[in-house]
């Protein structure tokens, strides 16, 4: 199984995201995460789809994404050329004892605690799915209350715009 | 300049400048406010069904025997449902078809109100594409883009659900419609230069080429470049269940239909093909058995116009996306430019089908019972009724029967489902197409279960004077679930008697139904009888035809490979594989 994430520009219309996600069931589809939201242009959305499939599966989803008239364009992000950040709310036990190693840990990864009640904290965090899975487990040994992670919104590098042709 | 219209009015106008002359519906509350301008229509024939599967499937045989849209009209809720099978139908066989429906009014939606279903969302997997409808001044853009959708590209049915506030509703009415619905829309129809020229040095350096032709040729109108492809390189020829007629059956070249009950010649032409040229075609399971086994020495060329269909089976060494009519014809082009004037030579390749054409023609035999054997009436029906007839069927032993006992010399004149597999097809079918075509002649071949399914159809071809001929092939069972009990469940008949045959409680009788719904009907059960039933079908006019065919139910269709097994295990008839030479 390999991973891949797929950026797909989409009219912002009722319905669209039922259109990609019963997509994904009816053909046997393996979604990681899907995360949605507005674009630079109005009423044009934008998915970031991560898929677990291998090679030639791949094209088939591409493909059969195509074929739905709302969906305008769809590229596949590489590793290499593009970034991605996933983000985590994540509310970990504390006490007194305790809580210094939690800070401690917020700040190697670069984490922030949002909200501190005595027995507890809330800590966001922003990063590529190894990190926050990293995190996750530096937390684990304080007790983890309850998590909350958005899927994985990704952006090619470069000054390219994947918008840029679709949408003259 | 614009025109104050309502929604309503608006639907029936948008169709009318969009060309549609027929559309077959049913009315309810949610489309009522859309019914009532319809009625002032002169250029929309609109023909009211009995059920509305009756009016999808009208709406399909209409489409398919013309090649133009067909359009049905339902109500919401159950209207709207009863148009599920008939969407899916013409989703599995890439039929161009517009299905509008009545919602219940828009600030109603969600709200479980009455006859509220939410039909955009039931029907998204068997949709091209939908739209609901919630503001009128939506409504000539949409229509207009449903059709663009529905009959461009791959060809497919759409679905346009209407809110009865939206029908009610008075804006400017301006044609044509400048809004873009759909800017993510735009089909592929002209193919890489640079692929076709591929595809016309693979078929020259093959030894053994087979066209493997699918039901997109027929969609696509290509039958004459088909031809013209055919005669050039002189390769043998295979017409799938979708693409009977694609293909004249008379000529020498073509082999028959591939597939589960395919001849033995086209399912052992595949399998020991050295190259197929796959157009239009989409290695449905129903050809290819065992995938892993199909065709295994064989490169793939393969055309289709859904980008999609291309390497989801099998993969291809030249996959070419574009309209079969325009890539047929270039790739004739193509060879003719690297042939320079020679001839590809095939000889040896085809002295071994020939050899299989003479060892395995397609036949039957008498039945043990007396019976009437139902591949005689069929063919009986092909001979008389000859190749400009239109002939619907439902979905079975009849079906194949039909589809390997008639011969088609034409494009557009066999009509069946293929994909889908949809029992009660027949009937409404025939009645859609003989509206379509109305100057020819159109069976539907029908049996003893389907016919069961949509026979409330003859009420609307006697009303509205739409003279179809229906031939019950009535073997009181549900043949071919039958025919898979007796080769695989030890003849445990489980639910397959349906009791209507003439030594049985023959419930219904046919021949009193039909009489009932105003058509002509004949019962018959002897040989000696066959001719001049269908003879007396032919000339009757005024009136539908109903004979009911009673035949022998142990009659089965073969050839078989049977479901999941390699094609290299086709069945001449019961426990008679072919005898290959040597190491074949």
């Amino acid at each position: 199984m390999s991973q891949h994430v797929l950026s797909l520009l989409v009219e912002d219309k009722p319905g669209i995201l039922t259109r990609v996600a019963a997509l994904f069931a009816r053909r046997g589809f393996n979604i990681e995460s899907l995360a949605v939201g507005t674009t630079e242009v109005e009423g044009v959305s934008r998915m970031t789809v991560v898929v677990n499939l291998d090679g030639q599966p791949l094209e088939q989803v591409t493909k059969q994404l195509n074929k739905l008239v709302n969906v305008l364009k769809i590229v596949e992000l590489e590793d290499d050329s593009s970034v991605a950040r996933d983000h985590m709310l994540v509310k970990v036990r504390t006490d007194a004892s305790t809580r210094s190693q939690v800070l401690e840990a917020v700040t190697l990864f670069r984490a922030r605690v949002i909200d501190v009640v005595s027995d507890s904290v809330v800590i966001e965090v922003t990063g590529d799915s190894a990190k926050c899975k990293a995190f996750i487990k530096v937390l684990e040994p304080f007790g983890i209350k309850e998590l909350v992670q958005s899927g994985a919104i990704a952006i090619s590098r470069g000054s390219k715009s994947m918008s840029e042709k679709v949408l003259k | 300049m614009t025109e104050t219209l309502s929604g309503a009015q608006a639907i029936i106008r948008s169709l009318e400048l969009l060309g549609v002359d027929t559309v077959f519906g049913l009315p309810g509350g949610a489309i009522l406010p859309t019914y009532d301008p319809l009625m002032d229509s002169s250029k929309i024939r609109h023909i009211l069904v009995r059920h509305e599967q009756g009016a999808g499937h009208a709406a399909e045989g209409y489409a398919a025997a013309s090649g133009r849209l067909g359009v049905c009209i339902a109500t919401s809720g159950p209207g709207a449902t009863n148009l599920v099978t008939a969407i899916a139908d013409a989703h599995m066989d890439s039929v161009p078809m517009l299905a509008i429906t009545g919602q219940v009014n828009s600030h109603a939606i969600g709200t479980d109100a009455f006859q509220e279903a939410d039909i955009v969302g039931i029907t998204m997997p068997i949709t091209k594409h939908s739209f609901l409808v919630t503001k009128a001044e939506d409504i000539p853009a949409v229509m207009a883009s449903a059709i663009e959708i529905a009959t461009t590209g791959r060809p497919g049915p759409v679905l346009v659900d209407v809110a009865k506030d939206a029908q009610n509703a008075k804006f400017e009415f301006s044609w044509p419609p400048t809004k873009e619905m759909t800017p993510g829309y735009k089909p592929v129809t002209d193919p890489h230069g640079k692929q076709v020229q591929a595809a016309a040095e693979l078929i020259l350096q093959s030894k053994k080429p087979i066209l493997y032709v699918g039901g997109g040729v027929i969609r696509a109108g290509a039958h004459k470049e088909l031809h013209k492809l055919a005669k050039l390189i002189g390769a043998p020829v295979t017409t799938t269940l979708m693409a009977r007629g694609a293909y004249p059956d008379s000529d020498p070249q073509h082999l028959g239909m591939p597939g589960m009950h395919g001849t033995v010649p086209a399912v052992t032409g595949l399998q020991k093909a050295d190259l197929l040229i796959t157009l239009g075609a989409r290695f449905d399971d129903r050809v290819t058995g065992d995938v892993k086994t199909f065709a295994k020495g064989a490169k793939v060329i393969h055309v289709d116009i859904d980008p999609a269909e291309i390497g989801k089976i099998r993969h291809a060494d030249v996959p070419i996306v574009g309209d079969a009519k325009v890539v047929i014809a270039m790739l004739t082009q193509e060879l003719e430019k690297q042939l320079k004037g020679k001839k590809y030579d095939i000889s040896e390749w085809w002295s071994y089908l020939i050899g299989l054409k003479e060892r395995y023609p397609l036949g039957y035999n008498d039945l043990d019972d007396g019976k009437l054997a139902p591949q005689y009436v069929i063919e009986r029906i092909g001979q008389l009724s000859g190749p400009e007839a239109i002939y619907a069927a439902g979905v079975g032993q009849h079906q194949m029967w039909s589809a390997q006992f008639i011969n088609y010399e034409n494009p557009n004149t066999w009509l069946n489902s293929g994909g889908a597999g949809t029992m009660g097809y027949a009937v409404p079918a025939a009645m859609g197409a003989k509206v379509a075509m109305p100057e020819k002649l159109v069976w539907a071949i029908d049996g003893d279960g389907c016919f069961q399914m949509t026979n409330q159809e003859l009420a609307t071809c006697t009303i509205n004077q739409i003279p179809i001929k229906v031939a019950i092939i009535n073997n009181s069972s549900l043949g071919m679930v039958r025919q898979w009990q007796t080769l695989f469940y030890n003849k445990r008949y489980s639910n397959t008697d349906l009791h209507t045959g003439t030594d049985t409680q023959m419930v219904p009788d046919f021949v009193k139904l039909s009489d009932a719904y105003g058509c002509l009907a004949i019962r018959v059960e002897k040989v000696e009888e066959v001719d001049a039933a269908i003879k007396l079908a032919m000339e009757t006019n005024d009136r539908p035809v109903v004979i009911d065919f009673i035949v022998g139910r142990d009659a089965m269709v073969w050839p078989m490979v049977p479901a999941g097994v390699s094609n290299d295990a086709v069945q001449y008839a019961r426990d008679a594989a072919p005898i290959w030479d040597g190491e074949e």
